[in-house]
């Protein structure tokens, strides 16, 4: 019950055979050994596993890899661009949003997703988007503080 | 995860075949926020899935009668930010945007909501409010189910076998009406509900009195609760705080809860009261306001 599915992973096209339970988190980490995407809850509610599918966030702990076929994902291994940081991961390092890193990737992730969308959004539009993104470390208010950053960086 | 065969059809009846050709063993796929969670739990274990994902416009969110009708490919996110559902039945819109995180309203469909009976979800509960009907197709054709007689037990819905959900039709309010979505969530924002209400509040052209209602709970029985003995009270009455206590006294007798972490069945029944006064209250500011002149 294998499966070839193509999928274009930051912006390079990837083929890969797979069992069809395989989720795309599993698919990302283990045969694309892209392991930035981390399994927190494995059920949708810490947003570790957060990537973009087509430029929307998912969670890729419980979606199928089979079902991303023919699609984008986006990892956070994608947000850098020759050795220059994203700027949302610059702020992230600049305005300390982060201190063990495990939920980093899904909520710089996530930030990114928001950023797209809303170039200067509002504490509530922030908070809104980035529900669902667990700190076991708690440091909730500095990663409000990167994003409100990086949103105004890149208004600059 | 077990091991199971995968098929993406283009076309409704090629999904209809193959999920007839495979009977209780196949089971539906959408987003697959419900069925992949219960899976990884081992809850069930399909030996077939039969994606729906790759049907074109069953995802389309259109005007029908004057109200909306939704594909069942629609996501949550699509529905909470449609301007046609914003514009035309706005208590929708804010119901869905109740549900979880962004990111699994990015995946979870209306569909699935439907299909998958869990008598926690909020979209149910304002659909029951409104009057909406879940379409559902089969090998013998079409037919309509309001969505309040299609839930019957937890996680079992009126879908028959080889039948697959395909919309939901929601009609509009009638004039000089309000409507509102109360869930309550004493622990965090993207929880289920404790208790959660839909009222729908329509006016008689006095402009005082409730000329109809319909109330709809969730997360407080084993399916969506229509609280008809309450609703009866509160048409031809005007609003006030005996009227308010009168129902949710109502619905403490129309509910069931179940006693877990966040609450106690005899809390839940308490807040199921409370809710109500509120969503009512809500519901009724909204009506007045349709029905007053603008300026």
């Amino acid at each position: 019950m294998n499966r070839k599915i193509r999928l274009t992973v930051n912006g390079t096209a990837r083929a890969v055979e797979i069992p069809t339970y395989r989720t795309l988190l599993d698919c990302l980490r283990n045969d694309l050994g892209l392991a930035g995407s981390k399994e927190g809850c494995g059920v949708g509610v810490c947003g570790a596993c957060t990537v973009l599918l087509d430029g929307k966030m998912i969670s890729s702990c419980i979606a199928l890899a089979v079902s991303a076929d023919g699609h984008e994902v986006t990892t956070v291994e994608g947000l850098a661009a020759d050795e220059r940081l994203h700027p949302v991961q610059q702020a992230f390092i600049d305005a300390g949003g982060f201190q063990c890193g495990i939920c980093t990737p899904g909520q710089v992730i996530s930030a990114k997703a928001l950023l797209d969308a809303i170039p200067n959004p509002t504490d509530a539009e922030i908070r809104e988007w980035m529900l669902g993104n667990l700190c076991r470390c708690t440091g909730y208010y500095k990663i409000i503080e990167s994003i409100r950053a990086a949103a105004q960086r890149s208004c600059v | 995860m077990n091991a199971f065969e995968y098929a993406a059809p283009r076309t409704l009846d090629e999904a209809l075949s193959v999920l007839g050709e495979h009977g209780d063993d196949a089971r539906v796929i959408a987003g697959g926020t419900a069925l992949v969670t219960m899976m990884r739990q081992r809850l069930v274990s399909p030996g077939y899935l039969v994606s729906l994902r790759e049907i074109p416009g069953l995802e389309r969110i259109e005007a029908a009668n004057g109200g909306v009708r939704i594909g069942a490919l629609a996501t949550h996110r699509e529905v909470e930010t449609s301007p046609l559902v914003q514009e035309r039945i706005p208590v929708l819109a804010e119901t869905f945007r109740r549900v979880a995180s962004v990111r699994i309203r990015n995946m979870a469909t209306v569909g699935g909501v439907l299909a998958h009976a869990d008598p926690n979800q909020d979209p149910p509960v304002t659909l029951i409010a409104l009057g909406a009907r879940v379409e559902l197709r089969g090998a013998g054709g079409k037919r309509e189910v309001p969505v309040e007689e299609f839930s019957r037990d937890y996680y079992e819905s009126a879908l028959e076998p080889g039948e697959i959900v395909t919309g939901v039709v929601v009609p509009r309010l009638p004039a000089a009406s309000g409507a509102a979505y109360v869930k309550f969530l004493p622990r965090t924002a993207d929880d289920y509900a404790t208790v959660a209400v839909a009222a729908t509040v329509s006016l008689e052209p006095d402009g005082e009195r409730c000329r109809a209602a319909r109330l709809a709970l969730g997360s407080v029985g084993v399916t969506p609760i229509r609280a008809r003995a309450a609703e009866a009270l509160v048409a031809g009455q005007r609003l006030d705080a005996a009227l308010l206590h009168a129902a949710g006294e109502a619905v403490k007798a129309a509910v069931d809860p179940l006693s877990d972490h966040r609450g106690s069945a005899a809390y839940k029944r308490e807040m199921a009261a409370v809710m109500v006064g509120r969503a009512l209250t809500q519901a009724w500011n909204a009506a007045l306001g349709s029905a007053r002149p603008a300026r």
